[in-house]
């Protein structure tokens, strides 16, 4: 698909995945700073809940917009690629599991390092067929 | 003042994420997602830098860490083409990927880590 935009849809699709992406990223500061307060101060419960919650929402859009096209590419792009991209982010994981060993946390560490791996699996497998099972059953009563 | 670098950043790093990935994905395609790969690698390493610095809860921490590196890498697409890569059944590449993606990103962040450190001192 994004591969062959004409030069206009092109200019689009990069600005709303901009907007799109200042808004995920300021949604992932301030909801993970809030529950990172109320889970003690540290950092890594707030990483560890909205990257999880945004592999859920990234698997049902996926599934979803494969099975129909009802929105325009660069509205899906800027949903998927931007909000729900930046929203999530692997490079703050890295580094708050480098720390944690570096503190020498061990268990803390192979708990958060485990449930990003596992958890964000999970949680993009069960977006997944939630949304084919919507579709599927939308098709159904469409025919 | 904080939401303003962030959202500065978080737009300037999901453009560039998006643009690169269109254009690696096109300019070598493969099984594995060498797009998604190369910006969470390139990302864990420079925000390793960036904390390495000492410059987290910076104006600077929250314009290129939070803002710009934290949009620049992504967790959810990640995860979403494991699940992808299962569904096709591609088990070896699945496996490379993430041996990748973890044993890479936690060494480059390590290493950009203590680059930063030294790099103030």
């Amino acid at each position: 698909m994004g591969a062959n935009l004409g030069r206009r849809e092109w200019t689009l699709t990069c600005a709303a995945v901009g907007v799109a992406g200042a808004a995920g990223a300021l949604a992932r500061y301030y909801l993970g700073y809030g529950i990172a307060m109320a889970a003690g101060g540290h950092s890594y419960p707030g990483t560890l809940a909205v990257n999880l919650i945004g592999c859920f929402m990234l698997g049902w859009l996926t599934a979803w917009g494969m099975n129909r096209s009802l929105l325009p590419f660069w509205l899906m792009t800027a949903a998927g690629t931007g909000l729900i991209g930046s929203f999530t982010t692997f490079s703050t994981f890295s580094v708050e599991s480098i720390q944690l060993l570096a503190d020498r946390q061990w268990g803390t560490a192979a708990i958060y390092f485990l449930s990003s791996l596992w958890g964000g699996l999970a949680a993009a497998w069960a977006g997944y067929r939630l949304g084919n099972l919507r579709s599927n059953r939308r098709d159904r009563e469409d025919s | 003042m904080a939401g303003l670098w962030i959202a500065i950043g978080g737009f300037c790093g999901a453009v560039s994420r998006y643009v690169l990935s269109t254009w690696a994905t096109r300019r070598f395609p493969s099984s594995i997602p060498l797009g998604t790969l190369f910006v969470n690698l390139s990302g864990s390493f420079l925000l390793g830098v960036i904390t390495g610095m000492g410059l987290s809860g910076t104006w600077a921490g929250m314009l290129f860490g939070t803002g710009f590196l934290g949009a620049y890498t992504t967790f959810s697409t990640f995860k979403v083409e494991n699940v992808k890569l299962i569904l096709a059944g591609r088990r070896k590449s699945l496996l490379v990927y993430l041996g990748l993606s973890y044993g890479a990103g936690l060494g480059l962040a390590w290493t950009g880590f203590i680059l930063g450190a030294l790099l103030v001192n």
